[in-house]
């Protein structure tokens, strides 16, 4: 257990270091001469010398990675160049603040609906309550998330005025009117990660109702809901937990696209203004702190999964 | 002797097996109405790629400034945008960029994920170990940021979003064919040829490519669909077609602020278009995947 656990904590470390390595070759090595790209076409070569002095890009790309790396350690990731000098981290902390919000609202809603979808259609599997769940989860999954929240727009934000078409609630406002003002944009990301957290709950069910162990359940003459309770449910939702935090990179993918159409202050909204003003310190620190959050949720899955299965607790991992 | 009949056997049998198997796998196909809706639903759409110019009403790039935001009407089936443009004729053009970025991309990232996949299943050990790595360092970003960053890194042209979605897709599909090398490399075939001194070139391609393709075959309608999400999302932030060319995402991004002043129409319908092509396409993978694997 330990051993799986180091292993695992190990080789997250080193892709995050790869992904560091990705995140500094597309921010600082590809776009060429940061000075130039701030002081525009016009400025004269000695004044982008100057800045580029300042800003340390004109050292070697190690010395200028290692800086950047044992910052973003440190806490400090650097100075935005969109807004002028002022650090990089309180923007990226209050973005990701709002972006957690918005995720715990979806996982709260999809977590709960896709399992109950999955073991509905798994229940009835072949028949008619399994295939529409099916192509519907699969039609929600593929539809991308601003075409959906087009639609939700206009059906619960205009035609019915039911619910508020801005995300944020503005200053101080109560917890209530929060939630309320993210249930729409929550809905996209929703219907994005229903149909694969319902195929994973449905693929699982089927496999168990299928085992020896559900069959001589049910022989022994057990009631068919403690079947389904104590002997399916149990075995079923364990690689369900797994796919979940699989699915933060598409949550994550999705708020990029979400918070942009609502035009709400989180990470992802962040990240897609940094990189249209061409602000890299901040586009960086923003990726790095998606890569972490991703692998932070994957390792705690893992754990759980370990936790929740004895075969890989008492075990040893396998692969 | 035993020489030819080693080489002889496995591949002639190989080959009847599997041409009978191809025109099973498609009558199978052909019975499944999930992959007829969603194959004509995509012809529909790359007819309208190759020759929307027949379709199309009006100009999609002509503006009429005297008829902007014009409800959908007789002149004007799917109505006008905000400087005028006929909506539907920008709606039919939109789907040719994306129907070219898209299936590009795919087949680039099918290409190099394969043979990823096949060097790091068939070499193992270090190889296998820091490629792994560098592809889980890759799938911790979603598509789409990636693809942006490095959009955003190089500047932004038809090619570069070929090779960018074409790059995020590399190690996605080097995962699959990784894992199917990895069941097939025990496989008494595989030996036999190694120990007629087939070089590794030979036997990766020769002996262990024909055998995986099913799965190669999954991944590339599958990827194709997240290919045409990634494009439409991308387009749709303002990195991917650029204006005035007619693109959904782009003409989404375009006009989705003027939905609550009522012109609902120069959204909802390029939105139609997006969701109409990605479902077909998943409808078509889902079945290959079906057909294949039953």
């Amino acid at each position: 257990m330990t051993g799986f656990l180091a292993r695992r904590v190990l080789l997250a470390l080193v892709t995050l270091v790869i992904l560091s390595l990705i995140v500094f070759f597309a921010g600082q090595v590809l776009p060429g001469d940061p000075g130039r790209t701030i002081l525009g076409p016009f400025a004269s070569a000695a004044s982008v010398r100057v800045l580029d002095h300042q800003l340390g890009v004109d050292r070697s790309l190690a010395v200028q990675y290692w800086t950047w790396i044992t910052g973003m350690l440190h806490g400090n990731m650097g100075t935005s160049y969109e807004f002028q000098n002022q650090p990089v981290e309180p923007f990226v902390i209050s973005g990701l603040e709002n972006s957690l919000k918005l995720a715990a609202i979806v996982l709260l809603v999809v977590v709960p609906l896709g399992i109950a979808g999955g073991v509905m259609a798994a229940l009835n599997a072949g028949r008619a309550p399994d295939r529409a769940l099916t192509v519907l989860g699969l039609s929600a999954s593929t539809v991308p998330e601003f075409v959906s929240g087009i639609v939700v727009i206009m059906i619960f934000g205009i035609w019915w005025k039911v619910l508020p078409v801005s995300a944020s609630a503005g200053q101080g406002a109560s917890v209530g009117s929060q939630i309320k003002h993210l249930l729409l944009p929550a809905i996209p990301l929703v219907l994005v990660l229903f149909g694969y957290i319902m195929r994973m709950a449905r693929a699982g069910t089927v496999e168990a109702l299928d085992s020896d162990y559900v069959r001589t359940a049910t022989l022994k003459g057990l009631r068919r809901s403690t079947v389904i309770r104590r002997h399916v449910l149990r075995n079923s939702l364990l690689p369900t937990i797994t796919v979940i935090a699989t699915q933060t990179g598409y949550l994550i993918g999705g708020l990029v696209v979400v918070e942009t159409l609502f035009n709400y202050q989180g990470i992802g909204s962040l990240i897609v203004r940094a990189a249209n003003g061409k602000d890299f310190p901040m586009l960086e620190a923003g990726v790095l702190t998606i890569g972490v959050v991703y692998m932070v949720a994957t390792l705690l899955a893992d754990l759980a999964y370990s936790i929740l299965n004895p075969r890989i607790r008492l075990g040893g991992a396998n692969e | 002797m035993s020489d030819t009949v080693l080489e002889a056997a496995p591949r002639g049998l190989h080959g009847v097996r599997r041409t009978r198997a191809r025109v099973e796998i498609f009558r199978q196909l052909l019975r499944s109405p999930s992959f007829v809706v969603g194959s004509i639903i995509l012809l529909f759409w790359i007819f309208c790629a190759l020759f929307g110019s027949l379709i199309e009403t009006q100009d999609p790039l002509g503006q009429n400034l005297l008829a902007p935001n014009a409800a959908p009407s007789l002149a004007h089936w799917l109505g006008t945008d905000q400087l005028g443009r006929d909506m539907f004729s920008r709606v039919i053009a939109g789907s040719r960029d994306i129907l070219l970025i898209s299936p590009l991309a795919t087949l680039l990232g099918v290409a190099c994920g394969t043979i990823l996949g096949l060097v790091m299943g068939y070499f193992g050990g270090l190889v296998d170990i820091l490629v792994s790595r560098f592809v889980e360092a890759v799938l911790a970003l979603p598509v789409v940021i990636v693809a942006f960053l490095f959009i955003v890194a190089v500047g932004h042209s038809t090619i570069t979003l070929i090779l960018v979605i074409g790059f995020v897709f590399t190690p996605l599909v080097a995962r699959t064919v990784r894992s199917a090398v990895l069941s097939e490399r025990g496989l008494d075939y595989v030996a036999s040829a190694r120990l007629r001194g087939e070089g590794p070139l030979n036997v990766m391609f020769v002996e262990i490519l024909p055998n995986v393709l099913a799965p190669i075959i999954v991944e590339l309608t599958v990827r194709l669909g997240y290919a045409i999400f990634s494009v439409a999302t991308l387009s749709f932030l303002g990195f991917g077609v650029q204006p005035p060319t007619p693109d959904w995402g782009a003409d989404i991004f375009a006009n989705y602020g003027l939905i609550t002043a009522g012109f609902w129409w120069e959204t909802l319908f390029p939105a139609l278009a997006i969701a109409t092509l990605v479902v077909a396409v998943n409808l078509v993978s889902d079945s290959v995947d079906n057909a294949l694997a039953g």
